[in-house]
Order: C-alpha cells, then sequence, then structure tokens
C-alpha cells in the first residue's frame, strides 16, 4: 500500500484495532458505506476484517488502512474524483443485490 | 492424516516475534516433504530474516511481498490450497481475515507472542486456529502445529 502513502493523507487514529477503525469511521463520517477486504480504493487493495467502513465527507474519504508492523490506521484524503467512482461502485452493487433478489421468472 | 502435495501459501507480518522466522522455516521444510509447492510471502524484513538464514534455499523456495501477494489474489492470477496466517498482533488478525475473504483456501492461524490467548478469541472468521504463548521458543506452536497437521511422532 505504498502509494496510498505517497498521497500524504491525513491521519486521523494511529495504531488502533481494526474494530476501533471501523467503530471510529462509522460513528464520525456523515456518510458510510461498508465493502468487503480487496476493494479496490486510490488503486490499492484494502486490507480488513469485513465488513471495512468506508467513510464520505464532503470531498475527503475515510478509510483503514493496515501496516503489519504498526497495526490500524484511519486515514483522511481528499479526492473528488475518486468520491465519485466510489459512489459509482456502490451504486453498481446496489443495483447487482437488488436484481438478484428480484422474482424467478 | 494430512493430504499431500497442492500449493501452500505462507502469509508473515511483522518479524517482531523470533518463533514466527523459525516456525516458517520449519512449515518451509516439512510442508516440501510432503510435496507441497511452497510459497511464502511477507513483509520485507520477514522475508529478510528467511533469506539470511537460508542462502542456499535447503527449505524456502518462492517468496513474494505481501501487498503483491494480496493484489495477485483478489485479481485471480494467483490460487493457493492451503494458508498458514502468522499472528501475533491485530494487524495479523486483519491479513488473517482478508485472505479469508478473497480465497478459498484452507486457512491456518498460526497464533503466537504474549497475547496469543487474548487474540485467538477476537477470530471469528472460518480457519483452524493454533496457538500458544510462544515467544522466544518455538516449541509449544512447533507441538500444537505437529499434533493439527498430523505430523506429530
Amino acid at each position: 500500500m505504498g502509494c496510498i502513502e505517497a498521497l500524504k493523507p491525513e491521519v486521523l487514529l494511529a495504531r488502533i484495532s481494526f474494530k476501533e477503525a471501523r467503530e471510529y469511521i462509522e460513528s464520525h463520517a456523515p456518510e458510510v458505506h461498508h465493502v468487503q477486504p480487496g476493494f479496490k480504493l486510490f488503486g490499492e487493495y484494502l486490507i480488513g476484517v469485513p465488513p471495512l467502513a468506508i467513510g464520505i465527507e464532503n470531498d475527503n474519504i475515510l478509510f483503514p488502512f493496515t501496516k503489519p508492523c504498526y497495526g490500524t490506521f484511519v486515514l483522511r484524503l481528499k479526492d473528488g474524483a475518486e468520491v465519485e467512482r466510489f459512489r459509482s461502485a456502490m451504486s453498481a452493487e446496489m443495483k447487482r443485490s437488488l436484481k438478484g433478489r428480484g422474482p424467478k421468472r | 492424516m494430512f493430504e499431500r502435495g497442492g500449493k501452500a501459501l505462507l502469509l508473515m507480518g511483522c518479524p517482531e516475534v523470533p518463533v514466527q522466522t523459525s516456525l516458517a522455516l520449519y512449515l518451509c521444510s516439512r510442508l516440501r516433504r510432503d510435496g507441497w509447492e511452497v510459497l511464502v510471502a511477507g513483509t520485507g524484513a520477514a522475508l529478510k530474516l528467511l533469506e539470511v538464514a537460508d542462502p542456499e534455499r535447503h527449505y524456502l523456495s518462492e517468496t513474494m511481498n505481501l501487498d503483491d501477494c494480496i493484489a495477485k489474489t483478489v485479481e485471480g492470477e494467483m490460487t493457493f490450497d492451503i494458508c498458514f496466517v502468522f499472528m501475533h498482533n491485530d494487524a495479523g488478525v486483519t491479513y488473517g481475515a482478508t485472505i479469508r475473504s478473497i480465497s478459498s483456501a484452507r486457512i491456518y492461524a498460526l497464533i503466537y507472542g504474549r497475547g496469543a490467548d487474548e487474540l485467538a478469541e477476537i477470530i471469528d472468521f472460518d480457519c483452524e486456529t493454533i496457538a500458544a504463548k510462544a515467544v522466544h521458543n518455538p516449541a509449544p506452536l512447533k507441538a500444537r502445529l505437529d499434533k493439527v497437521m498430523g505430523w506429530a511422532a
């Protein structure tokens, strides 16, 4: 996940457990979505204990970031284009999910 | 008795607890003897410890960066039948849960360190847990591993 560190995100919480990161994002972000491990954000595959909470706050994305030797961090990164890409991916996922629940023909 | 052959992945995290390197080399040796193709993925430091300890590669074969391993597994470029995830902290559990989500392999959680019992309690994903309060002495963890794998004499 070296690429994300190179983007110089703001560190909101450091060296916490993954559960604490999820709880922080769920309670502090005005818009929260949940994804599975391996979801791609900022071009990198996310690590985590499912479900991974991803927060949206204006043009910012709040997300968990785990480093093997240092634990989990909650990062905030401003990127309007990535926010739109993320919302589109969530919308497509919801449509797929609803379609799967439709009546069988 | 454990079956033989196939592809095995060892997923190594931070090497700050000494037993990790010892158990990884032991697993490489034991699995290779049983016909497994063994890939070791880990942090740079974890892999360096193995490479320095086994310069002629008697035990170690293919190695890979941890993040590349996750990426190739998500993209379907890499598959494996069994995976041993080394865990001595919350980050190790996080990587284990990730592998559980992105792979259909059988997962073995090797849990060690002073907080092994507490760590084993927070694991709620499908895997076989092998836990011991091992820090410097790998023997207790090796004994549990041998028992689970059917390698005990």
